[in-house]
């Protein structure tokens, strides 16, 4: 570049939201899947649901709820410039992510022994509404976990950006802007959760 | 691109010497939006050619019935491609990528976009997309043959490289996002001192309201084709109706994006229109705010008549009630447009030069397409007219002779700003007398086919409609003629052509008042804004040498 880079916090910020809301919009297109075939096939969505290991969600959740926790107070910790709290605080947040997937591979595995995955005979024998319902969960759940893994890299680059020095109690905008995106990916958690695991 | 034996006019400001790379590095790393504008300009003219070279082998094979050049398979491949190559390729990057990018920043006297790297990033984007779906074509079981709206069940069954070419246009998507995202925010926050939003030229105005359609749309689109490849790859069966999928979700799904997606392309459009037709009058334009506002209206009514692509899929009596009433209702912010226009042009000082000449055939054209695009949103004539020729004929209409000549019209008008070099008018005037009236006899056909009852997509015909459709191909070659005098014209003019300095069209918008071609920056001096956008009584215009100065301030 010519010139120097454009410093503008408030735009940096309205240019992630407009990118949230696409993100919301993305799953958007899950949720109203769900809702449609909700409405066709109650009985075998109630089935289904009841399939799936409300303790194991459980814990997702709770995991979740903490990262966010950590990842906000991570930015306070950087505002009031304690560099090595926000760097162990964000730890935090990606050690909860991480712990997010490994149960979400144990749940995941314990459904493939069941014989339960897309396209598998147990489930092309089965009545279609649990077809299409474990179709969804597998979608959202993987769409969602393949959000986990981009906003914990994400904060990993934070990370390092904090360690070298680039992201400062002055200048923390990518910081605040992965925190954003991180509450993003446990807001969306927070709707699939009770819609697939307790709700039905 | 200009070499350095030309170069002699550039001044040392312009954003054509200014930079720190060299050779093409300093094009396709460029975060200058003028440089990134022209990445995107020569990029979609490109595939424009290649889906009018497509087009016109379409036409070939439909000149008489029965086999012509090629089999049934590769038309149906033929087809689609031109579909996919016109649709993703050309027409929605078409004019935010390339005039957006050149002209939005400067209008509202920023020195970039909010974003440049990011901006840079969505070309790259582009040309990944882009690389993905040329790929899909050569390789694996053949080019995708399932037209550009990849309908299920079809597409989930073809053993063409659907799924490739689905993950091109995923990626497409995401650049056309990151498009929108940026100039929302550079709309936002960039203005300069005194740019307050009802001095916005209504081109900008039009790309905001295209940008928000972009990133709320654009998204739905992603899942959809995300679904299609799952269904294709892992047998989720969400659209298999054997294993309780609905494959008229898919079409919900995929008309919530490319309905708006045809507002996309065609409210950039109507902005150019709306910056040309008062500077050609020698008058304000007409209703500036109402313009302004029927542009944010179609893109909010825009989103919610997707189901007008659909009143024969089955779905039920009510929702085709009230899809086709909302799809009427988008017809008046689109007229307020029209009629505002015309109104500009009511005893205007009227230049018809060749900028002019394609915005007026804009909106002719824009009018018999929008006029038969309610002929398809009234349900009862469109049970009679669906999946016909009448259907090609009107989005044609609107697409080719709307966005198509508005695209040409930017060209004429803000690309001797670019090089600072003028093309010839008479052979530009030429061209455009040969492509208006190729495109009627082209096009006009093949509503009157599909009044009588040629289906679209098909590879034959019954031998009543031999006469027309042989019209039709013989129109295709005029346009085709005209297109290439056209690009020739312009393109020797801007490399070779009369150098000149300043503002040709007597503009009163900023992109007028910088420099030609533009410094880096855009602006010497951050410029204070102290007028309306077509207030032309601060330019002083001599429409006999052509050439506009900055009047003296009294």
């Amino acid at each position: 570049m010519t010139h120097a880079p454009h410093k503008d916090y408030a735009g940096a910020k309205l240019g992630m939201w407009l990118f949230l809301f696409t993100e919301i919009l993305l799953f958007g297109g899950l949720f109203v899947l769900y809702a449609v075939y909700l409405a066709r096939y109650p009985h075998e969505f109630s089935t289904g649901g009841h399939q799936l290991n409300v303790v194991l969600g459980g814990t997702n959740t709770f995991l979740l709820v903490t990262s966010s926790l950590f990842a906000a107070m991570s930015l306070t910790a950087i505002q009031q410039n304690k560099r090595q709290l926000t760097l162990r605080l964000i730890g935090g947040t990606i050690l909860c992510a991480a712990g997010f997937m490994v149960i979400k591979y144990i749940e995941w595995t314990a459904k493939f022994h069941h014989g339960i995955f897309p396209g598998s005979e147990h489930i092309l024998t089965g009545p279609p509404g649990e077809s299409v319902f474990f179709s969804l969960y597998f979608l959202s759940t993987g769409i969602h976990g393949l959000h986990v893994l981009i906003g914990a890299t994400l904060l990993g680059v934070v990370a390092r950006r904090v360690c070298i020095g680039t992201i400062t109690a002055t200048d923390f905008v990518m910081l605040e802007n992965s925190v954003l995106y991180w509450h993003l990916v446990d807001l969306v958690w927070i709707f699939i959760f009770p819609l697939y695991y307790l709700m039905l | 691109m200009r070499s350095a034996d030309q170069g002699q006019l550039v001044t040392e400001r312009s954003f054509w010497t200014d930079t720190g790379r060299r050779g093409i590095g300093a094009w396709i790393f460029s975060t200058d939006h003028k440089r990134i504008g022209l990445l995107y300009f020569y990029s979609v003219l490109t595939f424009f050619l290649v889906g009018v070279i497509l087009g016109l082998l379409i036409r070939i094979e439909l000149v008489a019935p029965g086999r012509t050049i090629m089999d049934a398979q590769t038309y149906n491949a033929v087809f689609t491609v031109h579909g996919v190559v016109m649709i993703f390729l050309f027409i929605i990057p078409g004019i935010p990528g390339s005039f957006g990018n050149m002209v939005m920043p400067i209008q509202i006297g920023a020195p970039d976009v909010s974003f440049p790297r990011l901006n840079l990033f969505s070309w790259w984007l582009y040309a990944i997309g882009t690389v993905l779906v040329l790929t899909s074509l050569f390789t694996g079981g053949g080019a995708p043959d399932t037209g550009w709206t990849f309908y299920v069940p079809f597409s989930a069954r073809t053993t063409t490289n659907v799924s490739l070419a689905l993950f091109g246009v995923f990626i497409l998507g995401f650049s056309s996002i990151l498009t929108g995202l940026n100039f929302v925010t550079t709309i936002h926050r960039m203005r300069a001192v005194g740019m307050t939003w009802s001095r916005i030229p209504l081109f900008t105005w039009s790309l905001y309201a295209t940008a928000w359609v972009q990133i709320l749309a654009t998204p739905i689109l992603g899942i959809t084709l995300v679904l299609v490849i799952a269904e294709r790859m892992l047998g989720t069966g969400l659209f298999d109706a054997a294993r309780g999928g609905d494959p008229i979700m898919f079409q919900h799904l995929f008309w919530i994006y490319s309905h708006p997606a045809v507002y996309i392309m065609i409210l950039p459009a109507m902005g150019i229109i709306s910056d040309i037709i008062p500077v050609f009058s020698r008058k304000p334009i007409f209703g500036y705010k109402m313009i302004a506002f029927s542009s944010l209206a179609i893109a909010a009514a825009g989103s919610l008549v997707w189901g007008h692509h659909m009143f024969t899929s089955g779905m039920s009596d009510t929702a085709v009630l009230v899809f086709s009433f909302l799809t009427f209702i988008v017809a008046i912010p689109s007229a307020i447009k029209v009629f505002n226009w015309v109104s500009t042009l009511y005893r205007g000082s009227i230049t018809l030069d060749p900028p002019m000449l394609f915005a007026l055939s804009f909106i002719l054209l824009f009018s018999i397409g929008g006029l038969t695009g309610l002929i398809l949103g009234a349900a009862a004539t469109d049970v009679h007219v669906h999946d016909t020729h009448f259907v090609v004929g009107h989005f044609h209409y609107v697409m080719f002779g709307g966005t198509g000549f508005a695209f040409f019209a930017a060209m004429h008008y803000w690309l001797p700003k670019f090089y600072g070099r003028m093309y010839r008018k008479r052979p530009a005037v030429i061209a455009w007398a040969l492509m208006f009236v190729g495109f009627n006899v082209l096009y006009f056909s093949m509503k009157v086919l599909g009044m009588r009852g040629m289906p679209r997509r098909y590879y034959d015909y019954l031998p009543e409609f031999a006469r027309l459709n042989l019209v039709a191909t013989v129109g295709s070659w005029i346009l085709a003629v005209g297109l290439v005098i056209m690009l020739v014209n312009l393109f020797r003019g801007l490399f070779w052509g009369e150098p000149f300095d300043g503002n040709p069209w007597g503009g009163a918008t900023l992109e007028w008042s910088t420099s030609t071609p533009p410094p880096t920056l855009n602006f010497t001096t951050a410029p204070v804004v102290t007028h309306g956008p077509y207030d032309f009584t601060t330019v002083a215009y001599d429409s006999h040498n052509g050439n506009a100065n900055e009047r003296p301030q009294p």
